[in-house]
Parts: C-alpha cells; structure tokens; sequence
C-alpha cells in the first residue's frame, strides 16, 4: 500500500502543505497525533504532525519544513507521486475539553502543529487566544486559518517584518501579565524548536499555568521500541513517541532535548549536501 | 579409545579480517560432500537424545539419514513437518544447549553440526525453489496474528494449512520481527528472512504492514472482526540502566542501534538515509546474543576498540558458542566484571566516559548463575565515546495499554493457560510475549501451538 499525494502547495519559501490518501490514518486520527513516513525504500522514518484529515476522501494533510534531506526529498514530490509507507496515528491524543480560557503558542512549523489543537479546543467551546511567531514575515504560516478559528490572534517575527518584533515568548508575558489576573487562564499549549518551548515554560511557571508542549525528539520507530526518543521529564524517563508527544512543560529537560537534537547532525548536513549535489535542480 | 563419530566438517567462514569490512554471512555452508560427510557421522544413538532437545522435537535423525544419501528434497520436506523455517533456526538456535549438546561427539567438541545441517537443505531448497505445497480447502473463518516474528510467522502457516482466512498485522514497515530489524545480515542473510515473508504471502496470508494494533486499529475492532486471535507481539522494549547520564548523545539501547543498522541500513548511509554515529572507543553493556550482534555491528561500522562490559564472566554469558567465538575473532575485546555505575559527558553533551563499579561474584541465583556483586568503593573510569545498552527487553507497553482487559505478569509477559490462550476468549499469545527474552525456536514452537488450539477453539465454536 502506498500512499498517492493528492494536493501539494506551497505556504512559504520552505514550507510545504501535502494531502495525501491514507485511510486507516484518517479513521483514527485525533490531534496531537502524528505519523511517520518512509519515502522510499532508502528514506529513514520522519516523525510529522497530521494538521487536518478528510474522513470522507481519506486524506490526511501534512506541513513540513525543509531542515534536511528527508524534508528536501519530501518537497520534490508532487501530484501523483506517492509516498511508500505511512504508519499512524502515533503518539497520544492532546487532552481537548473546555478548560475556559486558553492560549495556544506555535512557532515555525510548530505552526502547522498547533492548528488542529487550536481547532479543537475552539469547538470544545473555549476562548482561544493564539500566538504565532516566525522568522519572518514570509514564514508566517497558516495565520488567516488560525485567526478565523481563534477568539484573538497575535502575530510576531523575530525581524519584525509582521506583528510584534521579537519572540512569540515576549508576547505571551504580555499577555498573561496584562489578564491572567483579571481573567485567568487555564491552559497553554506551546509548539516550536525546543527552545522557544523551553522559554515559554519558564514564562509561565511563576504563574502556575499549565503548561504543555509538544516535543520534537528524533524517532526511528515511533511505537517504543528503540528508545531513542526518550527524554526525563520530571527525573523520570519518558518516551516521547508512546508516552507523548505532549509534556507538563514545567517538568520537561528541555536542556536534554535540544542536545539529543544534535546527535546526528553532522551525518545530517552530509547527507543534504550529498542530495543536493545529486540533484543539482533543487 | 574409539572416537565415536569421527571428527567435525569444518565450515568454511568468511575471514575476520575480510568480514568485519562487510555484512554478509560468515558462515559459507557446507557444499553437496561436505553435508553428506557430515551427516554420515552421527551414530543413530538409541533414544534420539537430540531429538528429546529440540524444543520442537525435529525429526533429526530421518533428517541426516536422507541427506547422508543425498536425497536433500526429501530431508527437507521432513524438516518441514515440524520446522517452518529451518533455514532460520538452523542458523539462530543455541544448538550447544538443544539438540547438538547432547549429541555424544558434542563432549569432544565435535557434535554433529545439526543446525548447519538443517539450514544446508532449507537453503538448497530456496535456490532450488522447492517449496511445500498444499491443498487449501478454505474455511470462511477469520484469524488474526499480531506480529510478524517467529511467533506469528509459524502461527500464520499453520492456520493457512488449517484453511483459516489469516490476516497478519505488523507495527514496521517490513515482516520478520527480531529476525528481520534485530539479528544482523552476517548472521540470517536478509533474504533468507525475506523468503520466508514472500512464502507467507503466497499461501494467502494478507500481511498488514505499518499497522500497530492498539493504535491504528483498536484490539477490541479486531476481536470483533475476527474469530480468533494471536498474538505474537515480541517484547520489544529496550531496558535502561537508569543511572546518570543516560541521555548523553553517544548512548544507544541495543535496539535503536540494530534497528538502525540492520532494519534501516545505517551501514550504507548516503545510499541509505538512516545515520548511525558510533565513534570508538565503544562499550557493549551485557553479554548476550544481542551484545555480540552489537558489537559485531560497531566492528563493522569501522571501530577499532569495540568491548564488552560485563558484570560476570564469560563463561556465565548467556549469548550462543558460535557467537562469542565469531566476535573475539573479529577482535572484540571483553571486560568481565565490571558494571557502569554512571555515564560522564564533555561539554557539549556527547559521551566520553564511563564510570564503572568493579565486580565479584557470589552465590548463584535464581537462573543458576553466580550472582554480581559490586566492590563499593572500586569505581575507576574508562574512555568511551559510544555506549550500546544489552540489557534485555521487555513487551511493548503501549500495546499492553491499549488492550487493559489482557492480563499480565509483574513483567508485562501476557498470561496464558496450557493452551496459549490468555484471559480472553479466542485470543492466544505467544513467543517474547509470554515468556519475555526467550528464543526463536521457543517462539516458533508456541505459534504452532497456538494454531492448534485456535482450531480447536474455532471448530467446537462451529459445533456450539
Ligand atoms: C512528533 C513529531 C512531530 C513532528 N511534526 C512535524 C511537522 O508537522 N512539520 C515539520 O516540518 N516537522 C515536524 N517534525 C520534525 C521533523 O520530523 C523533522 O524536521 C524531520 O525528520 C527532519 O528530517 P530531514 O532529513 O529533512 O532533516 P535532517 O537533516 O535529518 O535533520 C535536521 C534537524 O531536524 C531534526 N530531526 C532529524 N531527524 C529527526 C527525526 N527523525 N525526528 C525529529 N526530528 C528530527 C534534528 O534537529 C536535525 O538536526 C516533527 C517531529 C516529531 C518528533
Ligand atoms: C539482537 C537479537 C539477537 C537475537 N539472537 C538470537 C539467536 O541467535 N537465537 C535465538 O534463538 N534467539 C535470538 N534472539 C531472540 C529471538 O529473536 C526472539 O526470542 C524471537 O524473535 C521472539 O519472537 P516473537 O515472534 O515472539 O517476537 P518478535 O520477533 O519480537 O516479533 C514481534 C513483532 O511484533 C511486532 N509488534 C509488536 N507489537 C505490535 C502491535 N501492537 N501491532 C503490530 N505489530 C506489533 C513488532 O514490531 C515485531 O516485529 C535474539 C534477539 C535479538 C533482539
Ligand atoms: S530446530 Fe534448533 S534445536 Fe531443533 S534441531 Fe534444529 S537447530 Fe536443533
Ligand atoms: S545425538 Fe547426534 S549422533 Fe545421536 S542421533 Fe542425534 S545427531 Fe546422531
Ligand atoms: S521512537 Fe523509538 S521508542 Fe520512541
């Protein structure tokens, strides 16, 4: 069974959106789940965020960015081409119910995350306050889809060619300085580079919030086999493919994330490099 | 003295020095003459004690009789009877501890070489393209196995011969469990597993791949779809030390480094995405066969000192013959009683040495093993820039919580009856599962069994 993509387009310089057929990912689908995808035969495995499902068509839509070879292949793909295997839903469902007030952070294509989690907690009737950041302007993805869906919708880019110039974190302080006495909030989910989670958690905790993120581990498996996804949250060993994605934010070592990150980056930038020198096109 | 049953056919290897530069097997198999030479040695002892061994008591004796008189077709379909996939076990079993180590030579070092005898005509056959066919009256009834390991693949033939509708669902992207991500190409040649996968889907099985039942397909739909059900999960689940510095990058459990090696072909990176970093000097913790194939692999990954920390001796690893041999020819080098006591970093988070706790032995315990103890105070340091975790696994948790009303032990290993079937009705278990780290031919042994009792189950079912 392979997997036709059925819709490609494109929302940034680097980021892609792909619908494609895959049904017994659509059946089950709830958000904060994800797949992984094996391109072809050679490809490793990429762990990426379903953002939307089609029941009736079957169809599952992805957004990536381009960071590596994988993403890169990814992105050469089109309308009939098809991707081998496709294993989902992974990963534990976001808890959706109505908590009042909340406010979801989505950085970069923690974006593309974010956005069916926003759509959730909407329709399980609560006031969603959404806070967007990207590099820039260009970057800013999925913003009149958020906006449409959210009670208010903040924008930032670190240049400030959009919204607040600065970090998302910046205006989530503001925010929660300027209400969370008046009108307390009672949940935050924040998606992005382990970084910009790490500093939203930090933001939050004098003020006892809960706090969830979503972590981006590298995965091999995604089913608790290989281990390599595993991170301390609370001192305790987690995984974060089977026991997560999502974590108490204030409990997680994000120190150890963002370094596990890096192990294969070295191996990672080769074998861009090697792709790019092979298809000179891209 | 009279040397019953003469002395050994060599098996002709692979060098070390040239194998430890690729992945192919080292072992090359006996030629026509070799196994004929071979088989004409054993000495038809009274009582078969070989046979009494084997866990699926294997017809051995009929087996070497015919191929002692080269009729290879025949012994095949002998094994065959009893033996789904020789070709594999012949290749993975601990015969030393079955079937060849109460064969009598066995005390000289000359047993007959019962399990490269097996995997002689498993493997003639392939080339030959001989296979076992049968007639398949079909029944309408409905089976499910869960896993595609020994378990499940020897389960699945049985019930396709039963004439059952079975459909097999497995969580990666290719069939064969252990045999197919965890034991290494030099050991079971991937198309050897493969074969065994492809004869699957001739005689009907619909194999599911990229399904993780729990997950994609809830376990209470499939009880619902289907008659009845096996499952062959495997136990899967990497056990850590638990001790300080186990995120370091540099540490791996056994399982993300083979799945990354054998499954995801690591070893071919830039033909193959997959990346592996495995820089030496590198340590293996634990001393079975999944250390050696761990240490074998980082050898042929291109590292020069690639040991074994283990807290007893060799002598207590639990790992086949075969394969501590084949290691320390490659040049593993072993470090016996000793057992990390924490994992110390450089700055930028990657692994550099390793503390370790200095070892004794005291009295034995519950496997029958000495026990390990530490020497408080003995703690010394080693370099090392990789660390591969051995230390056993257990079975998936995520599935096990997915399926609540399935009754386990402390462990996590499902419970079942002298049938296999576990609490529920109509669902059986097997292999890894029920019994945790165990063998491929105990694996396949239960798959058998269970099929057996998902007949009876089904026809007194028909009956009612
Ligand atoms: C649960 C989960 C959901 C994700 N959802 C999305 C998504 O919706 N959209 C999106 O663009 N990205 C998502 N990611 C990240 C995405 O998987 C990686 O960007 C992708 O695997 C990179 O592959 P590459 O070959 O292009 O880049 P590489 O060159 O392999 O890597 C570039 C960087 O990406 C990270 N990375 C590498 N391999 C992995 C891996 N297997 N898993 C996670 N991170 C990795 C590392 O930090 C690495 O340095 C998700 C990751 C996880 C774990
Ligand atoms: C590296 C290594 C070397 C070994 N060497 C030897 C040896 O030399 N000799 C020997 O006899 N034994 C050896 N063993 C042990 C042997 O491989 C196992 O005992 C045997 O494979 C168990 O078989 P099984 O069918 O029970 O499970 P497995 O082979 O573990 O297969 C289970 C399969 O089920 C799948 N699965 C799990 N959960 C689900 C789910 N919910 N939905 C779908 N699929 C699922 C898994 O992905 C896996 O593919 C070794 C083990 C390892 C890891
Ligand atoms: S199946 Fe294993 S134990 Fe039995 S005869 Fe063959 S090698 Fe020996
Ligand atoms: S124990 Fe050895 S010698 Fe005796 S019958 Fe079996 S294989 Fe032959
Ligand atoms: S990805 Fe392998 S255990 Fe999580």
């Amino acid at each position: 069974m392979t997997h036709p993509i059925a819709h490609k387009r494109q929302l940034s310089p680097d980021t892609y959106q792909i619908r494609i057929k895959a049904d017994h990912v659509a059946n089950k689908f709830k958000p904060g789940q994800f797949v992984i995808l094996r391109i072809h035969e050679k490809s490793e495995r990429i762990p990426l965020t379903v953002s939307d499902v089609d029941t009736s068509e079957g169809t599952i839509t992805l957004i990536y960015q381009v960071v590596g070879k994988s993403t890169m292949e990814l992105s050469t793909l089109g309308t009939g081409d098809a991707i081998l295997n496709c294993v989902g839903p992974l990963g534990n469902p976001t808890e959706v119910k109505h908590f009042g007030r909340v406010i979801c952070v989505g950085g970069g294509t923690g974006i593309a995350c974010i956005y069916p989690i926003v759509r959730a907690l909407a329709e399980a009737d609560n006031e969603v306050i959404s806070i967007l950041g990207a590099r820039t302007e260009k970057m800013l993805i999925l913003e009149h889809e958020i906006s449409e869906l959210s009670d208010k919708t903040y924008l930032s880019t670190d240049d400030g060619s959009k919204g607040h110039h600065g970090f998302v974190t910046e205006v989530l302080k503001d925010i929660i300085a300027k209400e969370h006495k008046t009108k307390p909030f009672q949940r935050i989910i924040v998606i992005g580079p382990p970084q910009m989670m790490k500093a939203a958690a930090d933001v939050t905790r004098p003020c006892h919030i809960k706090t969830i993120a979503s972590l981006n581990t590298i995965m091999v498996d995604g089913t608790g086999m290989c281990g390599c996804c595993r991170t301390y949250v609370n001192g305790d060993m987690k995984l974060a493919c089977i026991d997560g994605p999502e974590f108490d934010a204030h409990k997680v070592d994000f120190d150890g994330v963002i370094s596990r990150l890096s192990m294969f980056q070295e191996k990672e930038a080769q074998a861009y490099k090697d792709f790019k020198k092979r298809k000179p096109s891209q | 003295m009279i040397k019953l049953g003469g002395t050994r056919v060599p098996m002709r290897e692979q060098k070390p020095e040239e194998r430890i530069k690729n992945f192919k097997s080292v072992p090359l198999g006996y030629s026509e003459e070799e196994v004929i030479k071979e088989a004409q040695r054993c000495i038809q002892c009274k009582g078969l004690p070989c046979e009494t061994e084997c866990p699926i008591n294997m017809k051995i004796l009929e087996m070497i009789r015919e191929i002692a008189n080269r009729n290879f077709k025949r012994a095949f379909f002998i094994i065959k009877e009893d033996n789904p996939i020789p070709a594999i076990t012949g290749r993975v079993c601990p015969q030393e501890n079955q079937c060849e180590g109460v064969c009598p030579p066995y005390k000289r070092g000359h047993g007959i070489n019962i399990g490269k005898l097996e995997a002689f005509v498993a493997d003639w056959a392939r080339e030959k393209g001989i296979k076992e066919e049968f007639h398949i009256k079909k029944t309408p009834e409905k089976v499910a196995v869960i896993g595609s390991g020994p378990a499940g693949i020897s389960c699945a033939v049985d019930l396709r011969k039963f004439g059952f509708q079975v459909t097999m669902y497995e969580a990666l992207h290719k069939a064969g469990g252990v045999l197919q991500y965890g034991i290494p190409a030099f050991r079971l040649p991937t198309e050897v597993v493969d074969y065994e996968i492809q004869y699957l889907d001739e005689i009907g099985v619909d194999i599911k791949l990229n399904f993780f039942v729990g997950q994609n397909i809830k376990f209470n739909e499939l009880r619902e779809e289907f008659d009845a059900i096996f499952l062959a999960t495997g136990a899967g689940a990497p056990f850590f030390m638990d001790i300080e510095g186990e995120s370091l990058k540099g540490v791996y459990s056994a399982n993300e480094f083979l799945i990354r090696v054998n499954l995801m072909k690591a070893y071919k990176f830039l033909d193959f995405d997959t990346p592996i970093v495995c820089k030496g000097p590198v340590g293996i913790i634990g001393a079975g066969n999944v250390a050696m194939d761990a240490a074998r692999c980082a050898l042929r990954l291109g590292v020069e000192k690639v040991y074994i920390l283990y807290r007893r001796t060799k002598k207590q690893s639990p790992a086949r013959d075969e394969e501590i041999q084949h290691a320390l020819e490659e040049g593993m080098l072993l470090k016996e009683l000793i057992s990390p006591k924490k994992f110390v970093g450089d700055e930028d988070g990657w692994l550099k040495e390793v503390e370790l706790f200095q070892m004794e032995l005291g009295e034995a315990d519950k496997s029958g093993r000495p026990r390990p103890i530490k020497i408080e105070g003995s703690e010394f340091r080693l370099k090392m820039n990789t660390i591969v975790e051995a230390l056993g696994s257990m079975p998936n948790r995520l599935f096990l919580s997915r399926a609540p009303e399935l009754e386990v032990n402390k462990w996590g290993q499902i419970k079942v009856d002298h049938n296999l079937m576990t609490n529920i009705k109509g669902v059986y278990a097997g292999g890894d599962a029920i019994r945790g780290n165990a063998t491929v031919i105990l694996a396949l042994g239960d798959g058998r069994k269970a099929a057996q009792s998902i007949r009876k189950y089904i026809s007194s079912k028909s009956r009612s």
